[in-house]
């Protein structure tokens, strides 16, 4: 809430740096793929991929509070609406895109109605079973599907007059749809509904009592999450060109959620840095062990949520806040351990996260408040 | 709010990039790519040198399918004890194992690290159906050779559209056409249940299977199958104990083998003869179920098990136990998938001694015209040939059964080549 | 009939290892509120030191109490470790830290046991009772009777001991607790010490049946999430009866509903789940949250 009043009352100069960054940003997004080798434009696509599916996971869990499981399976449905299109009807590409979003959204809201009548731990469990169970399903509908041997399809490939390579113009598309993803959540949770659902979130009851129609929005934030982790679904098939049922393992799912919640539950831009994780982190892990690489990627998610028990996104203000020897906040206080403190793993990566940008200005007190913005309250237990 | 959210996504964008460039690597570099002169003009010779040669593979190191990352060690151990020989040809083998945790996308970047940053010579092996099948479009794109891929899938060598990959082990329809010339011959009556894995390795062998036994006698009354995520194959089993077969053909990979081998044993009521497929056939599968349990089981194979005594006093078994221990002190020299990676890369050592040109197109033209290639680690009987119209190096078994506390080989090495044509989907 | 018979006694053994792990989710819930994804693997975990006991010549029935003690003071130092550090952080943030611990002790057994296939010794007997043509094996009927004596003495601390009370109030509110002058560090540790116990029970008892290695727990975590999301995640008696229902509703449908067949039968214990959830949200044997505005 406090980060809402802030924005209230702003002027002009302060106006003038983020608008410079946002500037920066787009012209370092654009740029990139003219100078990192292909290899790394494709993994730049996969994090702007992932990014879109997590932040519709945002959505749902970080400002609706519903905890869900099951987003692999909307992922896939995507991921399958995209190349059964592609395989079998030799639709354009494009036309692939809204047909999974608009099947997911549907999908989601199909779910939204039984997930009204559970709660915290049950969605998420029968989500996971969903996740569990939609990899044998595809398996069975061979005839569409291509069954156990997936379908293979053509790849994005860049219209003529664009001179760009294949990975080049796969970046560019996936990062417009990335960028309006991330403006649609920003937006949506700016408006009515979102305000709705924060408000679910914080106190369901009192939010009821105000009027807000429980029902409604609850459901429908589970149709919007999804959408988002459809249409990364259906980039992931312009991308990889390959979808097959064991790919979408309820691992999937749960690396979604974990990936969530190490960038930062409820940040905007959590998201992006949970994708980072997600995608980067396990060839880190094999680098460091060639043995046993699960055991460094373990370690290093154990590490990650030490270190920022609010997700990578908190880090920056959590850091500030203890440069700035404010009164420390109570879980900002309680975890920091030895063990926290000792942590190897994480220094490296949060350092090159946060170091060039301009958030580490001390003086400023807007980043200070920055505190996530839905680092979910502790409410009681149910 | 804005302000903050700007910075952050400025930051997260940055923080991405930065992630990238830790490489250091930039965009042009393919412009190192060589080539070739004299006769061999015009062709790739990127990742070998008159000294070198580099190589990398995809192995499942994490994740569910990680029992099989330790063939990289085998192949490993096969590279470093070549290079202490003096390498091959005179090149020593650099070998980049890379993790895709059995994952397609995974292995689709591991990938193009390897092809534009590792620049290697060769893909050799990637591991998986699915991881295989994520980036032989790309390889094939990028005309990088894809040699001996660890997976049976058929698909590897029917068509043309893909000239660089080409498989290694007796693909899955072959091996079920071992066991189908087995069953007409001894039970041309046979009824038959079939345990399979719900996958493409599972519904391979089953198809394969059905086609090779189709128009004789030998009959599948049922079938049953189990995902790799169940926890047991037990009521599985119950289900084809009411199908009162006399064959039960068990197409498991080893966790799921051992289950169905000990669900057999303890079933007093019912006792098929209990065919079990090369995967899950080492005596490392069996020992846990008691050698006493699994008398008289037959499976076919094509490379000798590390774990079987027979083989103990095989040169070719010394120097890779010799060689395990000192490379790769850590892993199980018992443990056929070591020797599976050992036997797998010595196949390469003769694809890359036979290439005519040192170069990406002439290992691609030396793993499609292998001629009744030996390698020592292969069942006697057992060589590689491939050809015109034929890219499946090994189609070659022999039977064994279960006695005493090993195998025993038994009949004739069966060509399914001669037996049935080449194998088409 | 008989067959009939013969697949319901399947499903009731594999409802039977379904339990065994449940009743450690459902311990690990009542204490702390969180759902351990960590906890199939550490069963795993302790099942190899069993193992690896064993292997080193000491007998079994030495080796099973023994494992049962490393397995107490193991989850007890974990939770001191590896959760308090996070103890005050959302709830998410745990659960995440025990999908991180899952990665890490998956990975961990497979670099020091490898991923082949071990033979663990079956405490039961060969063999199995024959009633008219169906067959129950000893193991089934040892698994089962272990599972509900666990079960039972669950119930016994959860409703008749102080320490069960205790255990309520650190679950449903620690600060709460810590100020009526529960040492609530204390309580956690020795939850996660008794999960980390009833877990190992679990690993010990299913590791001959379905051969220890360390994927082991990996499929049964599955289906004992759906057994303890069906009888309410709060109840030992639930967790019995939803891990047997879902053993055997999807060993039957398996079996005999030809259209659903062995692929799909991993959707039974969902839909079961979903039509019971929707009428009782808490779970069969779960109690409502009563909420306060």
């Amino acid at each position: 809430m406090s980060t809402t009043t802030a924005s209230l009352g702003t002027d002009r100069v302060r106006w003038l740096r983020p608008t410079l960054t946002v500037l920066v940003a787009a012209a370092v997004a654009v740029g990139a793929p003219f100078y990192f080798a292909p290899f790394q434009v494709f993994q730049l696509t996969m994090v702007l991929l992932y990014a879109v599916a997590l932040s519709g996971l945002n959505l749902l869990t970080g400002f609706g509070g519903q905890i869900s499981l099951g987003h692999g399976a909307f992922f896939a449905a995507g991921a399958y609406t995209a190349a059964v299109m592609l395989d079998r009807y030799d639709t354009g590409h494009l036309a692939t895109l809204p047909a999974a979003a608009a099947g997911c959204f549907l999908l989601g809201l199909g779910f939204g109605v039984p997930a009204l009548r559970l709660r915290g731990l049950y969605l998420a469990l029968v989500t996971l079973s969903f996740a569990v169970f939609l990899p044998p399903l595809l398996k069975r509908l061979e005839p569409v599907t291509g069954g156990s041997m997936g379908l293979t399809v053509d790849k994005l490939q860049p219209p003529a007059w664009s001179g760009l390579a294949e990975d080049q113009w796969m970046y560019f598309v996936v990062l417009a749809v990335t960028a309006v993803a991330l403006l649609l959540a920003r937006n949506l949770l700016r408006s009515r509904a979102g305000r709705a659902l924060l408000a679910v979130r914080d106190n369901e009851s009192a939010a009821e009592v105000m009027g807000v129609r429980l029902s409604l929005h609850k459901t429908l934030a589970f149709a919007w999450s999804a959408m988002f982790a459809g249409v990364a679904g259906c980039l992931y098939t312009w991308v990889i060109g390959f979808v097959s049922p064991d790919s979408f393992s309820f691992v999937l799912s749960i690396t979604l959620l974990a990936g969530l919640v190490v960038g930062g539950l409820g940040s905007l831009y959590g998201p992006l840095l949970g994708a980072a994780f997600v995608m980067y982190v396990p060839s880190v892990s094999q680098d460091v062990s060639e043995a046993a690489p699960g055991v460094v990627f373990g370690l290093l998610i154990i590490t990650v949520m030490f270190v920022a028990p609010t997700g990578l996104a908190g880090l920056p203000g959590r850091v500030l806040g203890a440069v700035a020897r404010r009164p420390p906040r109570t879980t900002a206080a309680r975890d920091r351990t030895p063990e926290a403190e000792s942590a190897p793993g994480a220094e490296p990566e949060y350092q090159a996260l946060s170091g060039p940008s301009e958030t580490h200005a001390p003086a400023d007190p807007a980043v200070v408040d920055a505190e996530p913005v839905g680092a979910p309250p502790r409410t009681e237990k149910e | 709010m804005r302000k903050t959210t700007a910075l952050r996504a400025a930051a997260a964008a940055t923080a991405a990039l930065l992630t990238a460039t830790a490489c250091g690597s930039q965009r042009g570099q393919d412009a190192q790519d060589t080539a070739a002169g004299g006769a061999c003009k015009g062709q790739q010779t990127t990742g070998i040198t008159d000294k070198t040669i580099k190589l990398g593979g995809i192995y499942p190191l994490s994740g569910p399918a990680s029992a099989y990352g330790t063939i990289s060690k085998g192949v490993a151990a096969y590279f470093s004890h070549v290079n202490d020989k003096g390498g091959i040809d005179g090149r020593k083998v650099e070998f980049v194992v890379r993790d895709d945790g059995y994952q397609p996308p995974k292995a689709v970047e591991e990938a193009r690290r390897l092809v534009e940053q590792e620049k290697v010579f060769a893909v050799f092996q990637t591991l998986g159906t699915p991881s295989t099948a994520a980036v032989w479009d790309y390889l094939n794109k990028q005309k990088v050779p894809q040699p001996f891929v660890a997976t049976g899938a058929s698909a590897w060598g029917t068509g043309d559209q893909h000239p660089w990959t080409i498989g290694w082990q007796p693909n899955y329809v072959a091996e079920a056409r071992v066991y189908a010339k087995y069953l007409k011959d001894a039970r041309p009556k046979a009824e038959v249940a079939v345990l399979y894995q719900n996958d493409d390795f599972g519904k391979d062998l089953l198809g394969g299977f059905k086609k090779a036994v189709a128009g004789s006698g030998v009959k599948v009354v049922a079938e049953e199958s189990y995902e790799v995520t169940d926890p047991s194959v037990s009521a599985q089993m119950a289900s084809l104990a009411r199908s009162k077969a006399d064959v039960l053909l068990d197409v498991t990979t080893p966790k799921f083998g051992s289950q169905a081998l000990a669900a057999d044993a303890k079933n007093t009521k019912w006792n098929p003869l209990h065919i079990v497929n090369n995967v899950a056939s080492s005596a490392a599968v069996l020992e846990p179920v008691g050698f006493k349990n699994v008398q008289g089981v037959v499976s076919a194979t094509y490379f000798k098990d590390p774990a079987d005594p027979q083989w103990a006093a095989d040169p070719e078994m010394k120097a890779y136990k010799d060689a395990l221990h000192e490379y790769a002190p850590d892993a199980d020299p018992d443990n056929q998938f070591n020797a599976y990676g050992w036997a797998v890369a010595s196949s390469l050592h003769q694809a890359l001694d036979a290439m005519k040109c040192p170069t990406r197109e002439g290992l691609r033209d030396a793993v499609r015209s292998l001629k009744d290639v030996k390698v020592g680690m292969l069942l006697p009987g057992v060589t590689m040939s491939t050809g015109h119209g034929d890219a499946f190096p090994l189609e070659t078994m022999r039977l064994m059964r279960f006695k005493g506390e090993r195998w025993q080989l038994f009949g004739k090495p069966v060509d399914t080549r001669k037996e049935f044509g080449p194998t088409a989907k | 009939m008989t067959d009939l018979l013969q697949q319901v006694v399947e499903g009731l053994g594999s409802g039977a290892v379904y339990a065994s792990l449940a009743l450690a989710l459902v311990l690990i819930h009542r204490f702390t509120g969180i759902v351990n994804f960590a906890q199939g693997e550490l069963a795993m975990l302790s099942t190899y030191v069993a193992w690896q006991l064993v292997a080193s010549g000491m007998p079994y029935w030495l080796a099973l109490p023994a494992t049962l003690a490393v397995s107490f003071v193991g989850g007890m130092l974990l939770e001191r470790i590896v959760i308090r550090p996070v103890q005050g952080a959302p709830e998410l943030t745990v659960v995440i830290v025990t999908v991180g611990l899952f990665i890490f002790v998956n990975a961990l057994a497979g670099l020091i046991w490898s991923f082949t296939v071990k033979d663990f010794p079956q405490p039961f007997p060969d063999g199995g009772l024959d009633l008219s043509g169906v067959r129950m094996d000893w193991s089934t009927l040892g698994i089962i009777g272990v599972v509900a004596v666990v079960m039972g003495l669950l119930y016994l601390l959860f409703q008749h001991t102080s320490i069960g009370l205790v255990m309520r109030a650190v679950a449903c509110n620690p600060a709460s607790a810590r100020l009526s002058g529960i040492r609530v560090g204390r309580v956690l540790m020795f939850g996660w010490g008794l999960a980390a116990t009833v877990g190992a029970v679990s690993g010990v008892l299913v590791a001959p049946v379905l051969f220890l290695e360390p994927n082991m727990m990996g499929g049964v975590l599955i289906y004992a999430f759906a057994a303890a999301t069906l009888g309410g995640f709060d109840s030992p008696v639930g967790a019995v009866v939803g891990g047997l229902f879902v053993g055997v509703a999807e060993t039957l449908t398996g079996a005999y509903v030809d259209v659903i067949g062995a692929d799909l039968k991993v959707g039974v214990p969902l839909v079961i789940i979903l039509a019971v959830l929707l009428v009782r949200p808490q779970g069969l044997f779960g109690r409502a949250a009563v909420e306060r505005a």
